[in-house]
């Protein structure tokens, strides 16, 4: 027996022992998300024992509070918002960044690289930086606790890594495929439909959905800035903070209900979710 | 990316004034599709910048606005000078780098796991990738009441089965328990940059490596190591920009009590609590001139190392 094939076999046994332990690695990163999931099904006297419960009766009664039968305030306004805000402002966030990253892959200004920094230096700016003047403006111009004011800095928030996704995205289509349309007479707006929107349109998928997220989760601006009327999601959660009674497994459900759509569009554009995370710097 | 330069045969006519004309009208037609967003960008965010800078060289507090006189560094003496503040300098660091560098390492650990093929690979990282997918607020408070509970958390409970004891770990530990929560939901973050860095290696070398009969641990050493350098250091710096950021976890968690106040906290609380307009702007420049020296200290740090290491190879 020669001793690469000792060394072969050593490799697979401890490539099946590996395995194991990735697959521990991950029910741990998991268990959390999964006993979440199960105590929002427990009623809240089996969700409040020590040790826990895994085997109680399930009940829908954890949703049932959530969604206001219990008398408490009801969380579809919140709901209703977090969508406007998100929607709206991915939707802005593509009308902004699609032509300026076609400005700056496709056809290529002068100094295209200085706005491409200006942009992600934009993203080193914290948001504690600019938050009382933004504050004091809109207490000063009637727009607190008004959705379209979150709609205009969730905009400024994912802006610049749309700019950089979209960049990374459209750099991808080969110049000669433009040019070779362009040769055949095609004009610009041909060009854009039927040569570069269908090959753009699996980036420009993927960065609607990271601007998604990034919206849906903020919590600082709409906390700050909303009030009873314009309130997000999770502004709706920071109720949750103080315990009182028996509630965790209205918690749970709350923060899953919540969770659900970031969970949903995470896992639809889980090959692009890495490409989108930095900002198209790895592919 | 080539920029399309025009081509020389069109330089001559453009020493003509129409030319010149046509070329200018030109550069600004490549230019417009540029402008909505950076005029955007520029309003929203650097204006509101230079108005926190105005105002951190003012004492102004909102409850007395006819009280409103510059005092020029003052507040930045006083943010500086102030026990409180200064504490949530060193929390915001302290913050940071343990859940930079934690959420790296354990990244790095799972990535390298994911990389080799094993029976539901696919499900092994959905699962990982779950805990950055759930609200921040969500996970701060699944954290706080589900699993660090000191009577009916999960943590105590199950230490309860193998008759450990039953810390209460917020009151406890405050710092590392928003610290570990943090951990949790960036490690995801860090083990798919990592995991792609270790997918984009090439292959051809690896196996030439493994034929002449290089170990798993010097193939790491010298082959994967530097390779992942870039992606390192992009993970540092991404997640140092998040994580110096972080408000939602001091927040819901500990309401920035028991030293977890960091900056963006502090800040929040000096403006929206306290009414101080003047100290809270001061903060502010503080955190960001902080972000900036930890980008380019976290990157130097990350390319330092690494430079040992080649050296020393």
């Amino acid at each position: 027996m020669s001793t690469t094939a000792v060394r072969t076999r050593g490799r697979i046994r401890r490539g099946a022992g590996l395995g194991l332990v990735a697959w521990l690695a991950g029910i741990v990163f998991f268990l959390p998300v999964a006993w979440m999931a199960l105590t929002s099904f427990h009623s809240e006297e089996d969700a409040a024992t020590n040790p826990p419960s895994f085997t109680a009766a399930l009940t829908l009664d954890g949703y049932r509070e959530f969604f206001g039968a219990g008398g408490g305030a009801s969380p579809w306004p919140s709901l209703i918002n977090s969508t406007v805000a998100s929607v709206a402002s991915v939707l802005l966030v593509l009308l902004l960044a699609l032509p300026a990253a076609y400005a700056l892959s496709v056809r290529p200004v002068k100094r295209w690289t200085d706005v491409l920094f200006f942009f992600l230096s934009t993203k080193m700016l914290p948001v504690v930086a600019g938050l009382l003047p933004i504050y004091l403006f809109a207490k000063n111009t009637g727009m607190l606790d008004n959705i379209w004011l979150l709609v205009l800095l969730y905009t400024s928030m994912n802006l610049p890594i749309a700019v950089w996704m979209m960049h990374s995205f459209l750099s991808e289509i080969p110049v000669a495929v433009i040019e070779a349309a362009r040769i055949d007479g095609a004009r610009l707006p041909t060009v854009l439909a039927r040569v570069i929107a269908p090959m753009a349109l699996p980036g420009i998928a993927a960065t609607a959905l990271i601007c998604f997220i990034f919206s849906w989760n903020e919590l600082l601006f709409a906390r700050v800035l909303t009030g009873v009327v314009a309130g997000t999601a999770p502004v709706f959660l920071t109720g949750f903070i103080t315990s009182q009674g028996l509630f965790l497994a209205k918690v749970c459900a709350a923060s899953l209900v919540i969770s659900l759509p970031v969970l949903a569009a995470g896992f639809a554009a889980q090959d692009k979710l890495v490409q989108g995370l930095s900002l198209g710097a790895v592919k | 990316m080539t920029a399309t330069a025009p081509a020389p045969s069109a330089v001559p006519d453009s020493r003509t004034s129409g030319g010149r004309r046509s070329g200018r009208l030109r550069g600004w037609a490549t230019r417009a599709p540029l402008l909505p967003a950076l005029i955007f960008m520029i309003a929203v965010t650097q204006l509101p910048f230079v108005a926190t800078l105005v105002i951190s060289f003012f004492d102004w507090n909102s409850l007395y606005p006819d009280a409103r006189r510059f005092a020029g560094f003052e507040n930045y003496g006083e943010v500086l000078g102030d026990p409180a503040l200064r504490r949530s300098v060193w929390t915001t660091i302290l913050l940071t780098v343990a859940v930079v560098l934690t959420s790296l390492v354990l990244g790095l650990l799972l990535a390298l796991l994911l990389d080799r093929r094993f029976r539901g690979r696919g499900i092994v990282r959905t699962l990982l990738i779950a805990p950055f997918l759930v609200v921040p607020v969500a996970a701060a408070l699944l954290w706080k009441h589900v699993l660090y509970n000191p009577e009916y958390g999960l943590l105590n409970g199950l230490l309860h089965y193998v008759g450990g004891p039953q810390p209460d770990w917020i009151s406890g530990t405050p710092l590392p328990a928003v610290q570990a929560a943090l951990v949790w939901q960036w490690t995801p973050f860090m083990m798919l940059i990592l995991l792609a860095g270790l997918q984009s290696r090439d292959q051809e070398q690896l196996e030439a490596a493994r034929v002449d009969g290089a170990s798993d641990w010097q193939i790491f050493r010298h082959l994967t190591l530097p390779h992942l350098r870039r992606y390192l250091e992009l993970g540092a710096l991404l997640g140092s920009i998040y994580i110096v950021q972080n408000f939602d976890a001091v927040f819901t968690i500990t309401s920035g009590g028991l030293g977890t106040a960091n900056l963006p906290y502090t800040v929040y609380q000096t403006f929206y609590q306290a009414h101080e307009n003047g100290l809270a702007s001061a903060a502010g420049v503080l955190v960001v001139i902080g972000s900036i020296i930890i980008a380019t200290f976290a990157l130097r740090v990350v390319s330092s190392l690494f430079r040992e290491e080649v050296s020393r190879a």
